[in-house]
This record gives C-alpha cells, sequence and structure tokens, in this order.
C-alpha cells in the first residue's frame, strides 16, 4: 500500500479575511499525478499558495500533512525543505540574484549541495532538455523573462531541486503548443515514484500530456467530485456545468 | 530597537581598539597654535604653513551647512586633531609597531598586498604608518606615497596641483581639513603609464575622540591610467569621531582615474568627506562609492568635465542601518562640449536608517552636444526606514540628453515568499534580495572586495525581518 505523501482534511483557509477554501478533502499517494481543475475563482491558486504557506493565507481549520509532518505550522521554507515544491503560475523577479546563484542557495539551503562541476553539469543538462539557453545561467532570476521562459525556470527549478511533491500552479497558462509540450515532457520525464505532482489547470490540454491517475473539481472552496483521466476529458468536451450545475458554474 | 542597534554593533567586526601608543599629539580643540604645532611637527615649508591658517580662518567664518544631515552632535573643541602613532614611516611590514601591525593583520592588509596590490599604504590615526609600491611601478616613475612625502620630496609638482581642484575655501569640512590634513595619499602617474593592478590606501582611526584629516591628491598624465582604492574602518567609541578627508583628482588628457572607496566606519564616526576630479580632454574618471559605516556619511563625489569629450562615472551605494544617515550623491559639471556622465546610485536603509541621495548636475552654456544619465534607486527594509532623493539640475545649454530616473521600492513579501518557497530560510532570502540589489555596484569592485562586501553586507542584514 503506497503511502500519502500530502493529506489534506476539511481545509479552511481565507486571504485578507475572506474564506476562500471551504474545507478541501485531498490525497496525493506517493509518485502519483493528481490534477486539481474548476472554474476560475474555485480556490485552486489559494489551495496551491496556502500548502506552500505565503504569509497571506491563513489557515482557519483543518489540517494538512506532508509524508506524515504537520505542515500547517511550518515556514514556507521548512515546507521546502521536506519536500513540497511550487511552480508559480507568476514567478516573482529578483534583480541581481543568478539563476546559478540562486540554485546553489537553494540546494544548499536544502542540504542537497553538491561539487561545482558536478551541479554545473547537471544544471547544462537539465536546460538543454528544457530548451533555456545558457546565457539564462548568469541572467537575473526572472528579470525580463517572457511568460513561456519564466514557466520554462520554474521546471528547471524543479529538475534541480527534485522534490517529493510538486504542485504546478496553472503552469500550462500563457504558453504555445510547443512550449507546453516542452514544459509537459520535462514534468514526466521528472515524476515517478520519487516525485508525484499537483497540477492545478483550467484546461484539460496540458493532462493530454501528462495523464493523471486522479482528476478533482474543486468548486466555491471544496472538492465537489474525483475521478479517472476520464472527468478531465469530460470536462473538455461538456464544460464544468453538468457537474457543477447551471446556476454554480454560472456564478462561478 | 535598541537591542537591535547593540547586536549590529556586536557584528561590526572591526569595532576593536588598541591600546594608545601615539608618539605626540596636540591638545584638544582647534587653535591657530594647534595648526601651527602640526606644521612645525612636519617641517614643513612656509607656504603651507600660511596655507592652513588661511584655511583655518575660512573654516572659523563659514556657518555649518544645515542642508544635509544632521550635525549638531559634532564639537570640534572635543577632539584631537593631530595624533601620530610611530616615529618614522615603515616601508617593511616587520618594522611598524607590533599593535599596529596586529590591527592591519586583522584587516587583513599585508595578505591583501602580497595577492593584488601594486602598492599599499596604512594610515593610522595622523599618519600613514606604512608604505610600499611595486618596484617596476617606482622605475617607470609612479609615485604612490603619503601625502606629507609628497610635499617634501616632490614640493613643485605637489604645489602645482593641491588645493587647486578642491580649494580651502570651499566648504567648511574642506577649510577643516585644509588646516589640519595629515596623511593621505599623493600619487604621480607619468604619462602613458598604465597602472595595471590596484593601488590600495587603507584609513585606520584608532584614538578616542580622534579627527583624521587624510588629504588626498592623485595625478593622471596624458593617456595615463590607475585604479586606486581606500577602506577605512574605527573601532566603536561612546563618543563620536572625525573623518573629513579632501580628495583631489586630476585627469590629463586621455587618462583614465578610477577611485574605488569601501567605507566602512564604525557608527560613532561623522564621514564628512569632500571627493571631487578634474576630467580634462577625453579624459575619465569614475568614483566607486560604497558607504556602509559611520553615523554620518555626507559625500559627494564630483567630476568637472572640462576638456571635450571628457567622461565621468559615478557609481554608488549606501546602506544605512539603524540611528545611520547616508547622505550621499554625486556631482558632474559639464564645462566642455561633447561631454557625458552617467550616475548610478543604491542605496539600502534599515530600522531607522536613512538615505538620502543629493545630486547636482550642471551643464554650462558652452558645453553643448552633453549626454547625461542619472539614476537613483532606493530600497526600504522596514516601515520606519526612510530614503529621500534631492536632484538638482542646471542646464544652461539646449543641445543636451539627459535621462534621469528615481525609484523607491520595499522589500516584496512576493519575493519573500519566492525564495522561501525553495527552501531558503528568510534572513539569507532577504540577503539575497540586498545584495542583488547591490549587484551593479559589487560587479564593479575586485573580486577580493566584492566577497568581503557581500560579507559584510550578510552582517548587518542579520536580525532584519523582509
Amino acid at each position: 500500500m503506497t503511502q500519502a505523501v500530502l493529506s489534506i482534511s476539511g481545509l479552511h483557509a481565507a486571504v485578507e479575511g475572506k474564506e476562500i477554501l471551504k474545507g478541501v478533502d485531498l490525497e496525493v499517494k506517493q509518485g502519483e499525478i493528481h490534477a486539481l481543475m474548476g472554474p476560475n475563482g474555485s480556490g485552486k491558486s489559494t489551495l496551491a499558495y496556502t500548502l506552500m504557506g505565503h504569509p497571506k493565507y491563513v489557515v482557519t481549520g483543518g489540517s494538512a500533512t506532508f509524508g506524515g509532518t504537520d505542515l500547517l505550522p511550518l515556514t514556507a521554507d521548512a515546507r521546502a525543505r521536506l519536500g513540497l515544491f511550487l511552480c508559480f503560475q507568476y514567478p516573482t523577479a529578483i534583480p541581481g540574484v543568478s539563476t546559478v546563484n540562486f540554485l546553489r542557495a537553494a540546494l544548499r539551503a536544502q542540504g542537497k549541495e553538491m561539487p561545482a562541476r558536478e551541479f554545473l553539469n547537471r544544471l547544462s543538462t537539465e536546460m538543454k532538455e528544457l530548451k533555456i539557453d545558457e546565457s539564462f545561467r548568469s541572467r537575473y532570476i526572472n528579470d525580463g523573462f517572457s511568460g513561456g521562459e519564466k514557466k520554462r525556470m520554474e521546471i528547471l527549478q524543479l529538475a534541480m531541486l527534485r522534490p517529493k511533491l510538486a504542485i504546478l500552479d496553472e503552469t500550462d497558462s500563457g504558453l504555445d503548443v510547443d512550449a507546453l509540450r516542452t514544459v509537459a515532457d520535462g514534468v514526466m520525464r521528472l515524476c515517478g515514484p520519487d516525485m508525484g505532482v499537483l497540477v492545478i489547470t483550467h484546461y484539460p490540454r496540458i493532462l493530454e500530456h501528462l495523464h493523471p491517475d486522479r482528476v478533482h473539481v474543486l468548486h466555491d472552496g471544496r472538492v465537489v467530485t474525483s475521478g479517472g483521466a476520464d472527468l478531465a476529458r469530460q470536462i473538455e468536451r461538456e464544460g464544468y456545468e453538468p457537474i457543477l450545475g447551471t446556476a454554480a458554474a454560472a456564478t462561478a | 530597537m535598541a537591542i537591535q542597534a547593540k547586536e549590529l554593533t556586536k557584528d561590526y567586526k572591526y569595532g576593536f581598539s588598541d591600546i594608545d601608543v601615539s608618539v605626540f599629539r596636540t591638545a584638544k580643540g582647534l587653535s591657530p597654535e594647534v595648526v601651527a604645532s602640526i606644521s612645525q611637527h612636519k617641517n614643513e615649508p612656509e607656504w603651507m604653513l600660511k596655507f592652513r591658517l588661511k584655511a583655518l580662518d575660512h573654516f572659523r567664518k563659514r556657518p555649518m551647512p544645515n542642508w544635509g544631515a544632521d550635525l549638531s552632535g559634532l564639537d570640534f573643541e572635543n577632539i584631537y586633531y593631530y595624533v601620530k602613532p610611530v616615529e618614522e614611516m615603515s616601508r617593511s611590514w616587520d618594522d611598524v609597531p607590533d599593535s599596529i601591525k596586529q590591527t592591519f593583520d586583522r584587516l587583513g592588509i599585508p595578505q591583501a598586498e602580497r595577492k593584488f596590490l601594486a602598492g599599499v599604504s596604512a594610515q593610522y590615526d595622523s599618519e600613514v604608518v606604512y608604505h610600499s609600491i611595486r618596484e617596476d611601478l617606482e622605475k617607470q616613475g609612479v609615485l604612490f606615497s603619503d601625502c606629507d612625502t609628497g610635499l617634501r620630496e616632490h614640493e613643485e609638482l605637489f604645489r602645482k596641483y593641491f588645493g587647486t581642484v578642491i580649494p580651502p575655501n570651499d566648504n567648511k569640512f574642506a577649510a577643516l581639513n585644509s588646516a589640519v590634513w595629515s596623511g593621505g595619499s599623493f600619487v604621480y602617474v607619468p604619462k602613458g603609464v598604465k597602472v595595471d593592478i590596484p593601488l590600495q590606501a587603507y584609513f585606520r582611526i584608532n584614538s578616542d575622540n580622534m579627527g583624521q584629516f587624510e588629504r588626498t591628491l592623485i595625478i593622471a598624465d596624458e593617456g595615463s591610467s590607475v585604479h586606486y582604492i581606500e577602506g577605512c574602518t574605527a573601532p566603536n567609541y561612546s563618543s563620536d569621531s572625525l573623518h573629513s578627508a579632501v580628495v583631489e583628482l586630476v585627469a590629463h588628457k586621455g587618462a583614465k582615474i578610477r577611485y574605488t572607496t569601501i567605507q566602512n566606519w564604525s557608527d560613532n564616526v561623522y564621514n564628512l568627506v569632500t571627493k571631487r576630479a578634474i576630467a580634462n580632454e577625453n579624459a575619465t574618471v569614475e568614483w566607486i562609492d560604497g558607504n556602509l559605516g559611520s553615523k554620518v556619511t555626507m559625500k559627494y563625489p564630483s567630476v568637472y568635465l572640462m576638456g571635450e569629450g571628457a567622461h565621468a562615472e559615478v557609481m554608488s551605494a549606501a546602506f544605512a542601518g539603524n540611528g545611520q544617515h547616508q547622505d550621499a550623491g554625486s556631482k558632474a559639471i559639464h564645462v566642455a562640449p561633447n561631454t557625458t556622465s552617467n550616475i548610478v546610485s543604491r542605496s539600502i536603509s534599515k530600522g531607522t536608517g536613512r538615505t538620502s541621495y543629493r545630486g547636482h548636475i550642471k551643464v554650462l552654456p558652452k558645453a553643448h552636444n552633453v549626454k547625461v544619465s542619472v539614476r537613483c534607486d532606493a530600497l526600504l527594509l522596514d516601515e520606519e526606514s526612510r530614503s529621500d532623493t534631492y536632484p538638482y539640475m542646471d542646464i544652461d545649454n539646449p543641445d543636451v540628453t539627459i535621462g534621469h530616473e528615481a525609484s523607491v521600492s520595499k522589500v516584496g513579501e512576493d519575493q519573500i515568499f519566492y525564495l522561501t518557497s525553495r527552501g531558503i530560510p528568510e534572513q539569507d532570502a532577504t540577503a539575497l534580495i540586498v545584495n542583488g540589489f547591490f549587484e551593479p555596484f559589487v560587479k564593479e569592485l575586485p573580486m577580493e572586495y566584492a566577497v568581503e562586501l557581500n560579507r559584510l553586507l550578510a552582517l548587518s542584514m542579520e536580525g532584519a525581518i523582509g
């Protein structure tokens, strides 16, 4: 029996006093790929930020554990060191901090430091896989990057840091077909028994590449239904309405 | 807050002091007798004594500047104006008295000299105690000594330039320096000689209630180039010290001078310095000016672009922690046509620290086709930290291109979250952001200084909340 790496139960969270998550239940087992879908405003990104520990997102009830450890009292950096990773929808620029320095600092912080030569070789390999130009090594992290470049850089970090679970927050948004394939291939290459994925998306398109084990639909701060890959195809064909009901979809 | 300030002081690793080793000091306070006694002690020619006494007059007549930082804590009568630490300057470390040598050992000076410097000067209180220059440079006619030696051994050359860039009545503190100056550096680079690795001067205040008034004069003759670096530290005393230097640079036709400062005085030092350069035809002057320490700094490195095609580059970085005020900036005076200046300033304020950018761009009527670019960015680390910008522009020629950009930002919660989400603890994340903000400055420094600066910043950042 595979163990649950992420286990969320009755999770409530608020942003600036407004409750967004209203009792989320979700379990991701070691090495599984889960998709979290749902219309705009259903709370998908809020769940991602809450799990990663953004100080603006305040948990008001429920629990979340990661590999058996209670996530909720931990700061974001401690959560990352447990093996949780968030692929940002809108990665932040850090002027003056090069990609290389940033990655080395992150690896060091996570106790995954390696000799300089090995680090540079691995970085080189991963950058080639993701079709990222060598010049990005010394570029300041996300500073002046295009949307697509930022997303690739997120996957590069994922590849270098090798977490146990990666949450992809709408990583597919704003990507053209080719970039989407590169990014999805990158994720598929990395996931396996050691790394699970929780992919948050509006669109089933990315799921054609990622083949999720489970698909969940989030609506109004709760998981309202779960199923297999078929559920994503159904949503692609019919939209959210049949699942959520006409009224709910209209207000979403 | 008091606790934080204490912690910062504790982290100032240069805060140690030695016992008083001085062999001579003038009486406390300022008078014509004190000035005459300094001159007499140095066996100076009559003209220098006159110069000093006249400057004292200027100093007394001028009011305290009231437009910059708060100087009300300065008590001119409670300062020793001249403290002589040794009888003779040494050219070998072996001859430097042990207690002084230990100080410089702890600051890493002789090691640095062996590794990457063309010459070293170490000033301790009022006098340079150690001096050296690479033999090959000496053979090419490069002069590098303390200013007193410059006056003694090269009086004609010295007198031709001394006080010509910054006259004694320029401002109150230039007048004070002109009256009581001692030590500093005198550099002359002959025509066409390129000094390929830096000359470094190190300034250390050791005595309590001490005023350090070094005087630096650098002349780069036609087509020559030189990079001069200075570093400064002092012990933490409960009472304040004063550092008031005058630095004059002359870059002749086609010459290039780069002057790099890493100012890391302890937080009881008033640092009131006048720095000015003259750039002649096609000459380049670069001020790389970093201010981390001191209680109050007022310093605006300037370039007078006197010859066609001259270029000025000023890159400054300031960090103001609790109780510190860094009032810094730059001036570019475009006298000749086709001259260019590029000014970049980065400042960070933490806690009750305050940074001010004060700049002056002047374009004279005859200076057509001038290009000016000014960019100043400030980063605030706390709610209470403060930053101000005072950019003055005085443009008397319509044929100019001027770019001016300024920004004030805070360390963003999202930036911190992004870095911490990768496992980096918050304090390290803040340090990364701060180092990144200073990166344009740091990359102008020789590697050894860049490493040291980043380390100092990390120390200053301890306990900071993003």
